[in-house]
């Protein structure tokens, strides 16, 4: 492994731990979600640097471009862009710093036994077509043909849940905007007359 | 890798951006034009001969505007959005060939910054990030017409994409490539236009939505909206968000052109290369002016009409356009 | 297989340049003279009402989420489309049953009335 890619690595991997921190420590959770797209963006620039230019486009279009679409869009909805200080609960802090201490603990052990004195493999040379679009649609279609199905499934439950979790919501804005409806109807006199030329 | 490779590359891209900025200010002057003759008027005609240096008296205008930031907006990313928008828009071409490889100073160049076998997907992915520069900018200004249009803008995009993202399907089915060197190449005996009519009609009408031009430019209907999602914003900002709309217009001009119009082939382009990126610009000229002749020409939708046209008319189009087309190449071989 | 992807981060960065020196430009030689009242929200002249940020209709929310799942619907449309020569009559088969499943979600949406918008 020469020092550049190394040095690649190195950058890309502190950009996404950065940008996760800054996620995690953003008061205003625009702030937060702007974070996390730069992760994944980040992550998809990790994916291309591991040969797989495919995943990584897929990356930006789906994580970055429309499930964060989502959440900015969760946020402005519920107007949540500040988050008070009590809003996480005690429990939570305390198992999340148990579950961080654990992963940490596995790394660094990995390092220590498993790691130690094993010179990094380098990327084995790939095949010219290595996860060319091509041989990702052929994959798709042989060895991950069930997968790829079950996945219509995953989807179409997906749009059936999310439509009931509205259902209430898009009924009462309906029956708001057929009750304002009448109100609106006698035209108010401005108050004084605008002379008309 | 070489420097001089890094030099080229950069070279190129400075190229490309200056000419997108370039383009951007002459369509502005071309669509007041031709807009004024449709209406039977003259349109521009003082700042030089023929209203030629208009776009440059705009810039400086522009530049020595106040800048205002409504109270109560978030600074930062009232500062960032304007940025967020103008980068997918300047970035998006950079994998569309301009023209056939020429032979300048002894070494053959190509006209494209790079050519990589996902190149739609790319096109895909910048279009889906080109949405939040909008939402951010209404979000930001504190303002009720701002956020309004931007959320409107938002959802507007995020549904014609869908759409868009089919139609550009067809060119890819036919070319066997994601690769829009390999899809021009494939269009030598053929426009896809012709093959892909539906797909084309499709991409066109999604590609005037994805950009928020007339008439889907809802998000900025001045009557209920004001300016949509840039109401707040003045000055050298302001024009940021007016270069990113244009040069929006110019890249799915070219981008429809270089998928179904045969990019820049033409005739003896094989003989000529030279001739190439003149057949391109052609195209993207008459393309521009079929869009300054919708707007000045239809009304605007409304917008509930509109995202109705969007799901329920040419997303389900999409696909059965794509599942034709494949029917087709599979029982046919075409 | 990096080489032909390093152009996009240069042609990133300059893109990136181009605006924040456009941005300079109006910074450096517009005047900056704010006022109260030029700072208020815009709000076709009358004195601004509540606050700017509100919340809003449920519709957008819901128009995202099924944008995610079409859009994950349309990447794997994509990744079959290089191949639909390859793969042939099986893959065109499957390919027709995973859209059919994702139709039904369409046309789901659109009889519970979650395409509506009035």
């Amino acid at each position: 492994m020469s020092i550049g890619v190394m040095l690649v690595y190195g950058l890309l991997g502190l950009i996404v731990v950065i940008t996760a921190l800054g996620m995690l420590t953003s008061r205003n959770a625009v702030y937060s979600a702007l974070f996390l797209v730069l992760n994944f963006a980040t992550v998809a620039v990790l994916y291309m640097t591991l040969g797989a230019p495919f995943i990584a486009l897929a990356q930006v279009s789906v994580y970055a471009g429309a499930i964060m679409v989502l959440f900015l869009f969760v946020i402005m909805l519920l107007g949540a862009e500040h988050i008070t200080q009590r809003s996480t609960g005690r429990g939570h802090r305390v198992l999340s710093v148990l579950v961080a201490v654990a992963l940490l603990a596995e790394a660094v052990i990995y390092i220590l036994f498993r790691g130690a004195g094993v010179e990094m493999a380098a990327l084995p040379s790939l095949p010219p077509d290595f996860a060319s679009p091509a041989a990702i649609g052929q994959l798709l279609f042989s060895q991950f043909l069930l997968p790829f199905e079950i996945t219509a499934v995953i989807l179409l439950s997906a749009v059936i849940g999310a439509i009931y979790l509205t259902r209430r919501e898009r009924q009462a804005a309906a029956r708001t905007a057929a009750a304002e409806q009448p109100a609106e109807k006698p035209v108010e006199e401005p108050a004084e007359k605008t002379p008309i030329y | 890798m070489d420097a001089g490779m890094i030099l080229e590359w950069v070279i190129k891209s400075v190229v490309m951006v200056l000419m997108l900025t370039g383009g951007f200010a002459y369509v502005t002057l071309f669509e007041r034009k031709v807009i004024a003759r449709i209406q039977v008027r003259v349109g521009p005609n003082r700042a030089g001969p023929q209203g030629v240096l208009q776009p440059i008296a705009d810039a400086v205008k522009l530049i020595f505007k106040e800048e205002l930031t409504p109270a109560g907006a978030d600074k930062k990313i009232f500062i960032l959005a304007p940025l967020i928008t103008v980068l997918p828009a300047l970035t998006v071409l950079a994998v569309v060939p301009l023209g056939p490889p020429l032979n300048l100073f002894g070494r053959t160049v190509n006209l494209f910054l790079t050519d990589i076998n996902v190149g739609v997907l790319y096109i895909i992915a910048i279009t889906s990030i080109s949405v939040y520069g909008i939402t951010l900018a209404g979000w930001s200004s504190n303002n009720k017409y701002a956020m309004l249009g931007g959320l409107r803008a938002t959802a507007q995009m995020i549904s014609y994409e869908l759409a868009l993202g089919l139609a550009i399907v067809g060119p890819v089915i036919l070319a066997g490539s994601m690769s829009l060197v390999d899809i021009v190449d494939a269009q030598r005996p053929m426009w896809f236009a012709v093959l892909q009519p539906a797909g084309f009609v499709l991409y066109f009408i999604a590609s005037l939505a994805e950009v928020n031009r007339a008439p889907f430019d809802m998000p900025e209907a001045e009557q209920e909206l004001t300016a949509g999602y840039h109401s707040e914003y003045s000055g050298m900002k302001f024009a940021l968000f007016f270069m990113a709309e244009y040069i929006k217009m110019i890249a799915v001009a070219t981008i429809g052109a270089t998928l179904f119009l045969g990019g820049y082939l033409g005739p003896f382009v094989d003989r000529f290369p030279i001739l190439g990126p003149l057949y391109l610009v052609a195209k993207v000229v008459v393309w521009l002016f079929v869009m300054v002749w919708v707007r000045s020409a239809l009304p605007r939708i409304r917008y509930d009409r509109l995202m109705a046209l969007g799901w329920k008319v040419l997303f389900p189009l999409g696909l059965v356009n794509v599942l034709v087309t494949a029917l087709i190449v599979v029982l046919v071989g075409g | 297989m990096l080489q032909e992807y390093l152009p996009l981060l240069i042609i990133f960065l300059i893109a990136l340049l181009v605006g924040i020196i456009a941005m300079l430009l109006g910074y450096l030689f517009g005047p900056k003279r704010p006022t109260r009242r030029k700072s208020a929200p815009y709000e076709s002249g009358m004195v601004p009402y509540g606050p700017g940020r509100r919340r809003m209709s449920v519709r957008f929310y819901l128009i995202a989420v099924l944008f995610i799942l079409f859009d994950i619907e349309v990447i794997f449309v994509i990744s079959w489309a290089t191949v639909v020569r390859q793969v042939g009559v099986p893959g065109l088969i499957a390919m027709a049953i995973f859209l059919g499943l994702l139709e039904v979600a369409h046309l789901y949406a659109w009889k519970k009335g979650a395409l509506e918008w009035e």
